[in-house]
């Protein structure tokens, strides 16, 4: 076991230096931020300083090894923009879109796996068929255009939500959240219920082509000959068995849901990480999408290996590797 | 003394694109209690979707259309999906062919022994425990208490079905339906779970029904044999009467074709042709077109014929002097 984690923890800092590098050319490649930063009128001299302070007259190689070297000391550098540290600008905007990430994909789960066992239990029934139209609807309408509908149905003719911003909010650990009162609940509610649908479409097919296979399978058949319930056969075998895939999405959507929540953030001015992102790239903002990329590199990382390890704890064949 | 389990013009059938295929035709038997009695066939005559039929546990689209399954007197088949689920596991119980994948892969033995108890009634979960473990060490699972916390993968196929066969004994049923429970094993294996199986049926009084196409394993193992083709019981009889004088052509096909070690190097003799398809087939007795011994009247369906002991439906029996 411990070999196995110093093992990702390797694999894990090559990907990061390998992202990094990515990144930063990339980044270097969209475009001149001084262009962006100052005034048209702005004189030589302003412009060749500010040029220097930022070190953009440096060579890449130079700065990419400046920005290593910085990142070593735990520094990600400043915004050009917001001219404070970016690590701390991110860590402000997170818990935003931590909180909607995490409402919109457990949401979608609890509710979708449910829905899915059942349409794979009885698909022949109209309920299935129900569900499975709405997973239909959830996969190939774009997620702007139910944000905007969404909108306008509760925001603007019914008036029963907010149609953006974040409301009251509560602190906990040192951060604002919405979760913890009604009113951010109403803030809340449209963003996530937008972010989920598609998660909810994914999480009902995947449980529903798990629990159409197991039904048939020797397993069920042999537990209906033992005389165990539908439901206990449904609760506690066939769950158990279709648990992997639904795991592996589960952390998937999770980390691309906190890293690319930004058309539903956008929408609904939500002030998470998606919209920082957005703002960042239309001002040229280096050090946040460096620092952001990053993140969301490690993110993955980071959940991808929680994932091995649930992976482990679901499916005892796994614990042992190829030992018999 | 009425049979534990009788079934009366029994037929299942499934509705597939192509066409009804008749998998189970009208067949019928008992099973006395204690009993243990051979079903053998061909894969594809019906034998193992009989025994699922008995449970009530064919899959759509197959269904029974026809006949009656008694068990202890009274009709199971058309009973509510609860009524049926209380006998399955109290009443009768199954074993299928492969234990790698009847057994869930990612439960314990104990939580699967613990699910199949509690399906009949409340228990405590050491009684639960105790109880497992008993039953692992009937069926002769060394250490059995320390193999309730083994997952499936970490147990040898031998002692998987070991579990399985524990599993359908929990709850004491009366009736145990075997599906080839030792095909899928190594053969010194197979002769190991034979012995036990006849033993642990003598001790708790349970009648077996053993599914197989093997007439070797049968014959070790059921004092009667149902022999199945297409669909029908064809020939049943003591095993000792069937096998040393068999009166359905099908049947002395089968013994021909079984390898000899008296005379060994000798080529296998088969049956001619293959069984035909169960949609729409043909009018008349089903093996003809590969009986040595058919003739014009073989056209139409041939009754079964039962004496004192034994049963056959052909026209032309084998040893009738005809």
């Amino acid at each position: 076991m411990i070999g196995f984690f110093i093992q990702r923890l390797v694999q894990a800092l090559i990907v990061m230096l390998l992202i990094s590098a990515l990144v930063f050319a990339g980044v270097y490649g969209i475009g001149n931020p001084i262009d962006v930063l100052l005034s048209p009128d702005a004189t030589h001299a302003i412009r060749e300083a500010t040029i220097r302070a930022y070190g953009l007259d440096q060579p890449l190689w130079i700065q990419y090894r400046d920005f290593l070297l910085r990142l070593a000391s735990g520094d990600f550098g400043r915004s050009f923009v917001f001219n404070m540290p970016v690590l701390e600008l991110i860590l402000s905007r997170l818990p935003a879109t931590l909180e909607l990430t995490i409402v919109a994909v457990v949401g979608a789960t609890a509710l979708g796996v449910p829905l899915g066992m059942y349409a794979g239990y009885r698909p022949d029934g109209f309920a299935a068929k129900s569900i499975m139209a709405l997973s239909v609807l959830g996969f190939s309408v774009p997620t702007f255009w139910i944000g905007l509908v969404l909108i306008l149905t509760f925001a603007v003719t019914l008036g029963w939500l907010p149609a953006g911003g974040r409301g009251e909010t509560e602190m906990l650990f040192g951060v604002p959240w919405s979760f913890l009162t009604l009113d951010g609940w109403s803030y809340l509610a449209l963003p996530a219920l937008n972010l989920s649908l598609f998660k909810f479409a994914m999480m009902v097919r995947l449980a529903r082509a798990g629990t159409r296979e197991a039904m048939l399978g020797d397993t069920v058949k042999f537990a209906r000959a033992a005389g165990e319930s539908e439901t206990t056969i449904l609760r506690r075998h066939v769950l158990r068995l279709i648990a992997i895939p639904i795991v592996t999405v589960f952390g998937l959507e999770f980390g691309s849901t906190l890293a690319f929540a930004v058309v539903t953030e956008t929408i609904f001015s939500w002030p998470g990480v998606g919209k920082l992102i957005i703002d960042s790239i239309s001002t040229l903002d280096r050090p946040v999408m460096v620092a952001y990329l990053m993140l969301v590199a490690f993110l993955f990382i980071f959940i991808n290996f929680f994932v091995d390890i649930a992976y482990a704890a679901l499916d005892p064949r796994l614990r042992t590797g190829r030992a018999k | 003394m009425t049979a534990l389990l009788e079934v009366r013009d029994l037929a299942t059938h499934f509705a597939t694109r192509a066409g009804v295929l008749k998998a189970v035709d009208g067949v019928s038997f008992s099973i006395e209690p204690g009993e243990i009695v051979g079903l053998v066939g061909e894969s594809g005559s019906g034998k193992s979707v009989t025994g699922f039929s008995i449970l009530g546990l064919v899959d759509p689209p197959g269904r029974i259309v026809r006949g009656s399954v008694k068990l202890d007197g009274s009709e199971i088949v058309g009973l509510p999906a609860e009524r049926l689920r209380e006998l399955r596991g109290r009443r009768m119980a199954m074993v299928f062919q492969d234990p790698s994948t009847t057994l869930n892969p990612v439960l314990t033995i104990a939580v699967q022994m613990r699910l199949a108890l509690e399906a009949h009634e409340r228990v405590g979960a050491a009684a639960a425990r105790a109880r497992a473990a008993e039953l692992l060490g009937r069926v002769g699972i060394p250490d059995p208490a320390n193999r309730l916390d083994s997952y499936p993968h970490q147990l040898s196929g031998g002692m998987r079905q070991r579990v399985a066969i524990a599993i359908a004994l929990l709850n004491r049923p009366a009736l145990i339906i075997c599906d080839e429970p030792t095909t899928a094993l190594d053969v010194s294996i197979q002769a190991q779970i034979l012995t036990e199986m006849k033993a642990l049926a003598a001790d708790s009084g349970t009648a077996l029904v053993w599914i197989s196409h093997d007439l070797a394993t049968v014959s070790v193992l059921a004092s009667r044999i149902l022999v199945m083709y297409a669909g029908r019981v064809v020939e049943e009889g003591p095993t000792a009467d069937v096998l040393r004088a068999p009166r359905h052509p099908y049947t002395r096909g089968l013994l021909d074709s079984l390898p000899s070690i008296s005379e060994p190097g000798q080529e296998l003799r088969q049956i001619p042709g293959s069984m035909p398809s169960l949609i729409d087939p043909p009018p008349g007795c089903a093996f003809a077109p590969r009986c040595t011994i058919a003739d014009a009247g073989c056209a139409t369906m041939p009754e079964m014929r039962r004496d004192a002991s034994r049963g056959v439906r052909c026209h032309k029996p084998l040893g009738a002097g005809a």
